[in-house]
């Protein structure tokens, strides 16, 4: 048995109705794994882009990028983690900041992870941070010290480096 | 333009036939050219026509009245009224099948689409040709739990090709376009089109696109040449070489192909259950089919091969055993028109991705002779020492006497076998000798299969007997097709294997489940031949070893419908070799001796 490890997947797909169904259909339906989706439409405004995050073992991976493959309305499948990429992710994150003094430190704990303050209220603010899995992943933990009243994450998106697509 | 009072589709026609004597076959372009609008369903009978569909099998209902009223006064594409939409589906598989063009079926919502879905799912799983054509609710209605409303794309999803939600009949040409497109090229399939009843009724300019290109959908059609020297090097070095074909050989009509390998290079060869006559079986160099109620002989050949050639076939498990067991020493080249398939189950040393006869054709130009005599000994040795083989029992009909006394009386007919242990025998017993002479849900294992892929293998092939080879069980899930068979005078033959039982499930009960018979026992069905009378067919009844034959005979000159013969045969009788399931293919039981 060959190590389980994780893929990063940009799928475009035809802009249509009913894709993303399929798509999610077959991981379910083939018992693949999908620890993270994003979709969205591209420049191209007939085209989405999927970006799907998904673990296995060599076997199984080219199991899900053949059956992606084989979708009529995929158009492109490329496994991000063959070669060099950047990857990010955005979170938003609604901390209670029920005194002031509480509410200083948070304020510093954001701008450690450059977070963004796009909310405040009395006793609570949201803020906006982006980043890879480790750092969301250190952000949260921190923040959840604090009390977190609301999460919501984007789920990742991914690019390879250079030129070529 | 047309005068407005002008309603129905015949008013039209007749109209235009004055005004402008033109014939009906070039009405579309025509009424294109000079503005006349005609009904999303005209539209697509019209598509129909230019795919060169001969039949639609179908059952009429209310969301899909528009277009059963557009094929009601149609003659080119001729609607054969089916009693079951599952019948419908199976008899478009079945007219797929024998003729290799897409089959077509049509069904209402609701229902009437849901009845349908066994005969895609049988038709997917076994990469048949297939649109089937549903009616869906108003456009405004759909998602509103409207009466006979039912999610079709999503009950589908998972058994087809493809599918398509018409909610315009500007939609409508080039769905039905791409739908023949995507359902007969690369690996085939079923594909959906499910058609909203007002883009069926409203109307639009008809305009049958030229050619169809999807951007996302390139089947890779040619093998790369690089990987196909490496097979032909592989082949080379090989001692104990095999050739493993399927399926696929047959859907891309390939049997030349492979027959030109395996007679080039000398090298045994075993063909699955869905490739049976791909290479024919009466051949020295045949094994004949592998896997769990496969010859001794292949799956011995499996278990000390040093190199597995599969085309076209898939590793199926019922095929492999256990696959910690399977092939132990073997080196595997798979070439396969669908890349998710290669290496699914079995590690593969060289995929080739591609059409099997482009690949074949291409690999033949590279092979010569094999040197490989004491392998070639070795496989006549085993199958002269193993051949299928049964014992008669006194005064009993034996289910495999049937099938060689079929095989002997009927060796040119086409065969459609239901689902069990006379679906074995029929493929152990009769050997096969041309690819599409034998059809079985051999994927899916649909009982109620066969008397409908009769039906529309009889109008695909016209000129050729259809044998029905059926079991009690599975005979009794459709045997309401009898009535449209009778109805268009069809002259096939189907013989039931009744043992009175579902035989392969009594089997099962029998060897692994301490002889609990649950549910199996089928004494109680009504007698076949006299319930065939009662239908409108000829029904015969043999019960004695030596009626079988003057039966057979009889039946041979029977030709103005169908003819049902019950042979009652022996109740207890099994089918061997066997596999167990799980187990691997060198564990196999030979039964006797
Ligand atoms: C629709 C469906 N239901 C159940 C089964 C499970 N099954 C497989 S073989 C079989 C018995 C078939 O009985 P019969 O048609 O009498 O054939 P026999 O095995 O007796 O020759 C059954 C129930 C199936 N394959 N298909
Ligand atoms: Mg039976």
């Amino acid at each position: 048995m060959s190590k389980e490890k994780r893929h990063i997947f940009s799928v475009l797909v035809e802009n249509r109705f009913g894709v993303l169904a399929r798509v999610a259909g077959l991981f379910s339906g083939r018992g693949f794994n999908i620890d993270s989706l994003n979709v969205a439409e591209t420049h191209d405004e007939s085209i989405s882009q999927i970006t799907l995050v998904t673990h296995g073992d060599a076997q199984i991976i080219e199991q899900i990028y053949q059956h992606l493959n084989r979708l009529i309305d995929v158009i492109e499948v490329t496994d991000l983690s063959t070669g060099t990429h950047v990857e990010r992710e955005l979170v938003l994150i609604k901390v209670a900041t029920d005194d002031p003094q509480k509410r200083t430190e948070i304020l510093q704990v954001a701008e450690v992870f450059r977070g963004r303050v796009i909310d405040m209220k009395p006793a609570s603010l949201v803020l906006e941070i982006t980043g890879d899995e480790g750092k969301l992943k250190a952000a949260i933990d921190i923040f959840s010290t604090y009390g977190i009243i609301e999460l919501a994450r984007t789920g990742k998106i991914a690019m390879m480096r250079g030129a070529t697509k | 333009m047309y005068p407005s009072r002008l309603q129905s589709w015949n008013e039209k026609v007749f109209y235009f036939q004055q005004t402008y004597g033109t014939t009906e076959c070039v009405l579309g372009p025509f009424m294109r050219e000079i503005g006349m609008e005609l009904s999303g369903a005209r539209i697509l009978v019209d598509c129909l026509k230019r795919e060169g569909v001969e039949y639609i099998f179908g059952v009429n209902g209310g969301a899909a009245m528009p277009i059963f009223d557009a094929l009601y006064d149609e003659t080119e594409v001729k609607l054969i009224p089916m009693r079951h939409e599952q019948g419908a589906s199976h008899a478009a598989d079945g007219y797929a099948r024998v003729t290799g063009k897409v089959g077509v079926a049509l069904a209402t919502s609701g229902p009437g689409a849901t009845n349908l879905v066994t005969g895609i799912a049988t038709a997917y799983m076994d990469s048949i040709p297939m649109v089937a054509i549903t009616g869906q609710v108003l456009t405004d209605f759909i998602g509103s739990d409207a009466f006979q409303e039912c999610d079709v794309i999503g009950v589908t999803r998972p058994i087809c090709k493809h599918s398509y939600l018409i909610k315009s009949c500007d939609e409508v040409a080039d769905v039905v376009a791409e739908a023949f497109h995507i359902a007969s090229t690369g690996k085939p399939g079923p594909v959906i089109i499910d058609i909203a009843k007002d883009a069926q009724k409203n109307e639009t300019l008809f305009q049958y696109p030229e050619t169809v290109d999807i951007r996302s959908y390139k089947p890779q059609v040619d093998g790369d040449p690089a990987q196909i020297a490496k097979a032909a090097a592989l082949i080379k070095e090989a001692k104990k070489p095999m050739l493993y074909a399927g399926g696929g050989v047959v859907l891309a009509n390939a049997s030349e192909e492979l027959q030109e390998l395996t007679l080039k290079t000398q090298i045994p060869i075993t063909v699955t259950l869905m490739g049976l006559g791909a290479f024919p079986e009466t051949h020295p160099l045949a094994m004949e089919m592998p896997g769990m109620h496969g010859s001794c002989c292949a799956n011995y050949a499996f278990t000390d091969a040093d190199l597995i050639v599969a085309i076209g076939a898939r590793f199926d498990d019922r095929v492999t055993g256990d696959l910690d067991k399977f092939a132990p020493n073997a080196k595997k080249i798979h070439i396969d028109i669908d890349a998710s398939c290669i290496g699914k189950n079995v590690p593969v040393d060289v995929p080739i991705v591609g059409d099997a006869k482009n690949v074949l054709t291409e690999l033949n130009k590279l092979v010569d002779t094999a040197d490989i005599d004491p392998w070639r000994n070795q496989i006549q040795e085993w199958k002269q020492k193993y051949p299928f083989e049964y014992e008669q029992k006194a005064n009993k009909v034996m289910p495999q006497y049937v099938i060689e006394q079929i095989y002997e009386h009927y060796r040119d007919a086409i065969v459609v076998a239901d689902v069990g242990q006379h679906q074995m025998w029929a493929a152990q017993y009769f050997k096969f000798t041309e690819p599409r002479q034998w059809l079985n849900s051999g994927g899916l294992g649909t009982m109620g299969f066969s008397l409908p892929a009769a039906i529309g293998a009889q109008l695909g092939c016209p000129d050729k007997t259809v044998v029905n080879i059926n079991g009690d069980g599975s005979y009794i899930m459709t045997i309401q097709e009898l009535v449209p068979a009778i109805t268009m005078k069809l002259p096939l033959k189907i013989f039931i294997i009744n043992n009175m039982y579902l035989g392969m499930v009594r089997q099962w009960q029998e060897l692994f489940h301490n002889k609990r018979y649950s549910a199996v026992d089928y004494h109680d069905n009504p007698d076949f031949a006299l319930l065939a009378q009662a239908f409108g067919a000829t029904g015969l009844r043999v019960e004695h070893p030596e009626d079988v034959e003057p039966a057979l005979l009889k039946a041979k000159g029977i030709n103005d419908g169908p003819v049902v013969i019950d042979f009652i045969v022996d109740e207890d009788e099994n089918v061997f070799p066997m596999v167990p399931a799980g187990a691997g293919l060198g564990d196999v039981i030979r039964g006797l001796s």
